[in-house]
């Protein structure tokens, strides 16, 4: 690893190289009022590093594709600013744990993008075009217990975080149960019976030890690890039945 | 299987929980109270209270434990499904036997 060389007005940024194998690479980044964790890696690719990979879109926190592991934790960067994670003006930036690294800080999402069919999505409708639209009342409890894992941005942050993970490949991961958990909560899905069976697969949510880690990194507050039990109730409790009233 | 495992052991965690409460508190009374072992026997001998208390006791054990064993050697070993799924089975049968062996010594 290049040695810092910390300078008042710079940050001292340790930027992983390479894919498995590779090491952290120390830049000097002006040292800004307002500056989020990927204005640092933008500035490092535009002025320092051209050839440094890393992903982004839409820069405020919907694409959730800047997903990074910011001084040992995982965070979505570009809605991270910079004072939050600076430590005595260093801050280590490298890819999600828990995913094979492509190149510098692009990870292979494919085994997490797996993890949802492993786990019972898609949606799977029971109407067609030209059946009228199903009444769903935003407050019954069902649609509310469905909305609460809702609006997840796919960011991988909780799949990163999750030490079960970390020592089991083969389990599908918060999101992808956070996903089951709206899906046998929706009565407009078809298939919610096998999304269940699926989503308590012996690599579904049996394996979660329920550490949370998922719902404290969640960048949008979500509460994967309240999905999960959910679902570990069902077994006991059965599919929740359609809201009558 | 995997999800009637996972119910047995829920369950039997539930029925255990106030059971080890209620265990531990008669441990520390009975030793706090000086008792030597004759003097709990002869209040336990006879008495199908502490018989059935401590024969659900020894199934939930028997129940519960070898499951959790499974899991932990499912987790964190690289040994055949079959292998742990056997020894899971005979070390359940072997608490059962030595608790009700300990139960009926006692009541």
């Amino acid at each position: 690893m290049t040695e810092p060389k910390t300078k008042d007005s710079h940050l001292s940024v340790n930027v992983w190289r390479g894919g498995n194998e590779g090491e952290l690479v120390n830049y000097q980044v002006p040292a800004r009022e307002n500056q989020t964790v990927l204005d640092v890696i933008t500035e490092i690719q535009r002025f320092q590093q051209p050839d440094l990979a890393y992903r982004f879109a839409c820069r405020v926190g919907v694409c959730g594709s800047c997903a990074m592991t910011v001084n040992g934790l995982p965070r979505w960067t570009c809605r991270t600013h910079i004072k939050k994670v600076v430590d005595n003006g260093q801050l280590t930036v490298e890819p999600l744990r828990n995913l094979p690294r492509i190149k510098d800080l692009v990870c292979d999402l494919e085994p997490f993008i797996d993890t949802w069919k492993k786990a019972g999505a898609p949606f799977s409708g029971s109407r067609t075009r030209y059946d009228p639209p199903a009444n769903i009342k935003p407050d019954s409890p069902l649609r509310q217990a469905a909305d609460a894992g809702l609006q997840c941005i796919n960011c991988a942050v909780c799949y990163s975080a999750c030490d079960v993970v970390h020592w089991n490949r083969d389990y599908v991961g918060p999101a992808a149960l956070n996903r089951a958990w709206t899906l046998v909560n929706d009565v407009r899905h078809a298939k919610r019976q096998e999304t269940f069976e699926k989503a308590f697969s012996e690599n579904g949510c049996q394996s979660c030890h329920s550490h949370g880690n998922c719902t404290r990194h969640c960048p949008i507050q979500l509460n994967p690890s309240e999905s999960i039990t959910g679902l570990k109730k069902m077994v006991f409790k059965g599919l929740p039945k359609e809201d009558k009233k | 299987m995997n999800r009637y495992l996972f119910i047995a052991q829920r369950l039997s965690a539930m029925i255990l929980a106030p059971l080890v409460i209620i265990h531990l508190g008669l441990i520390l009374y009975a030793v706090s109270d000086g008792l030597s072992g004759a003097e709990i026997l002869s209040r336990t001998h006879g008495s199908w209270a502490w018989a059935s208390f401590y024969f659900a006791f020894v199934l939930s054990v028997a129940v519960h434990a070898p499951i959790g064993i499974r899991n932990i050697l499912k987790e964190w070993t690289s040994m055949n499904q079959a292998i742990i799924n056997g020894f899971c089975l005979l070390f359940g049968l072997m608490l059962l036997l030595l608790g009700i062996r300990a139960v009926t010594s006692v009541v």
